[in-house]
């Protein structure tokens, strides 16, 4: 028997320590083993409870004032000791841009592995976990296995959907772990200046790229996101080479998956396609008719978007009164 | 600041990927390579840099390969370093991200007198993420992730980098490591007076043996089970029509009967 035992979840993040609570909870039961949240924080004791509706049956609580917020080195500090002292078979860290780091220095200090930024995490056939990851540019699925324990696997947020809460019994344990000083020291938070609903929250997403002429050209986009209760998206280069949006969804940006994804002017290069990958539906509207965004989409008009799109929003707007 | 360590990768150039069709592999073997776009605009960084200290820094840089690399070493040197380092061993082939750091942190160990250490914020072909803060873990520096603005103020490195929901800036204690992302610069393509003279620079080719490491250090410590290239079932359904009306009209009953809009 292997000294290794138990699933863990950790992010700094509430809402994504439940997305993968789900997973955890599903892969434990096959395991016969149980899931545990790792809570960190500063007066955050109220958040277990909710943690154990979602599936865990032990909190372990680490709350100190030096863990207010996150800091790279006291985090780790504190998730590497407890790895230790209790051993846990996975990890599941939540793949923010901090969590990454974090997992990335957990697993270096245990000289393990880490699958990063799985969309799927499943048992084979022999019980190993495999982790499921988007590699070569969004060109291909890697399946990726772990040769040492405890497996350490990053989980970006909406891959998993939140487990619906019940009351459940779980323990609440309360640990007093020594905190290392953060080695960096945060000078200014800026909320990044966003639409009012996050691109991985939308149902529907009504998005450009290149093929947008002008900046105020995109309230077209808005007009026809409006009737669709949806919000706009844009590419990498709208955002990076002309400065119109400060985020854009891809590989390296938001990874989404709407209901409806209308991809406007999109030529359809593979980043860019490996971040709407696991929309519903898929529309592409394009000048190009051998743009790549075709082979990808469910329904494909080759036009100008100029035309299209105000038409589609009559036409949405009469079928659907 | 005098030395600033640039780690760069020979990557896939994953545009030019092709896939066969019917056994959904990647035909990588054929495909073309270069310098992993992200590890370019550190380096590119690390020049701005050194440009603004007047030249008094040095860039070296430093790639760990199973292959042969000369020609994006060349490149770099055209663009402004003044060193290229490669540790090339046959058994990196299957190297992960734990070997891929615990090598470069041996080669600049064995360097030395580095103030500051700037990698891509991830490869692009296997777009892990993992190596500059497995690299800072294994030297016991600080690493600041995604950062998109950086400026060099004496022993210290204040940097704005990109999270989820916020742009944070940070101060961070010199020697550390820096990960940039895309945004942070435009990378210089190099003159032919560039090019010319970096041949005259100097590429240090170490082996493994040369930097003392232990091999089981950097066996892999997963095991990529398969790389396929994905399924897509998607629909592909062409729509057509005697005017934008009609298209628009056309698409707007497709979606209502696929269910999504209209159903809240």
């Amino acid at each position: 028997m292997s000294e290794f035992k138990g699933v863990w979840v950790f992010s700094e993040m509430q809402d994504l320590m439940l997305e993968m609570l789900r997973k955890a909870r599903e892969i434990a039961d096959k395991r016969q083993s149980e899931v545990a949240a790792v809570l960190v924080g500063f007066n955050v004791q109220g958040r277990a409870d909710e943690l154990i509706r979602h599936g865990a049956d032990k909190v372990y609580l680490v709350d100190n004032q030096m863990l207010e917020r996150f800091g790279l080195e006291s985090y780790l500090s504190v998730l590497h000791n407890l790895v230790v002292s209790y051993k846990p078979e996975i990890v599941m860290v939540g793949s923010t841009r901090n969590g990454k780091a974090l997992a990335a220095r957990l697993a270096t200090r245990l000289d393990v592995g880490v699958a990063p930024d799985c969309n799927g995490l499943n048992l084979d056939e022999q019980g190993r976990l495999i982790g499921e990851r988007i590699t070569y540019g969004g060109n291909a699925i890697a399946r990726i296995a772990f040769k040492v324990k405890p497996c350490i696997v990053t989980v970006p947020s909406r891959v998993f959907e939140k487990p619906e809460p019940k009351e459940r019994d779980g323990q609440l344990v309360r640990l007093d772990v020594k905190v290392e000083g953060s080695k960096v020291e945060v000078v200014d938070v800026k909320p990044l200046e966003m639409s009012s609903v996050r691109l991985e929250d939308a149902d529907v997403i009504v998005s450009c790229g290149r093929g947008l002429e002008k900046k105020e050209d995109k309230v077209l986009l808005e007009e026809l996101a409006n009737v669709l209760g949806g919000v706009v998206g844009n590419t990498r280069p709208l955002a990076e080479d002309r400065k119109w949006f400060t985020e854009w969804v891809g590989l390296s940006g938001h990874k989404v998956k709407p209901k409806l994804y209308i991809a406007c002017g999109i030529s359809g290069v593979i980043q860019h396609v490996a971040g709407i990958r696991d929309a519903k539906v898929i529309v592409a509207v394009n000048k190009d008719e051998n743009a790549p965004i075709f082979e990808v989409a469910d329904y494909g008009v080759v036009g100008n978007l100029y035309e299209i799109l105000p038409a589609l929003k009559e036409a949405l707007k009469k079928q659907l009164q | 600041m005098k030395r600033i360590i640039v780690c760069l990768k020979q990557a896939v150039d994953v545009s030019q990927l092709k896939v066969d069709p019917a056994t959904r592999q990647l035909l990588v073997a054929g495909a073309p390579k270069k310098m992993s776009d992200f590890d370019k605009n550190a380096l590119e960084e690390a020049i701005r840099i050194k440009e603004k200290f007047g030249g008094s820094v040095e860039i070296f840089t430093v790639t760990v390969t199973a292959e042969d690399v000369k020609a994006i070493l060349r490149e770099a040197l055209a663009m402004g370093a003044d060193k290229a380092y490669v540790v090339n061993d046959v058994s990196f082939k299957n190297i992960d991200t734990f070997g891929t750091a615990y090598v470069l942190a041996g080669a600049i160990k064995k360097i030395g007198g580095f103030d500051l250490i700037l990698c891509g914020e991830t490869s692009l072909d296997s777009f892990s993420g993992l190596v500059g803060a497995r690299l800072a873990e294994l030297l016991g520096l600080p690493q600041v992730g995604y950062v998109r603005k950086l400026s060099v103020e004496g022993e210290v490195v204040v940097a704005e980098r990109m999270l989820e929901n916020a742009v944070e800036t940070v101060k961070v204690k010199l020697p550390a490591v820096v990960s940039v992302t895309r945004e942070i610069n435009q990378p210089r393509i190099p003159s032919l007076m560039m090019i010319m003279k970096a041949s005259k620079k100097e590429i240090v080719s170490w082996v493994v043996a040369d930097l003392g490491l232990q091999a089981e250090k950097f066996t892999a410590k997963i095991d990529v089970v398969e790389v396929l290239a994905p399924k897509t079932e998607r629909k592909k359904i062409k729509i057509t029509g005697e005017s934008v009306q009609e298209i628009a009209e056309k698409l707007a009953k497709a979606l209502i009967q696929e269910g999504i809009v209209g159903r809240r």
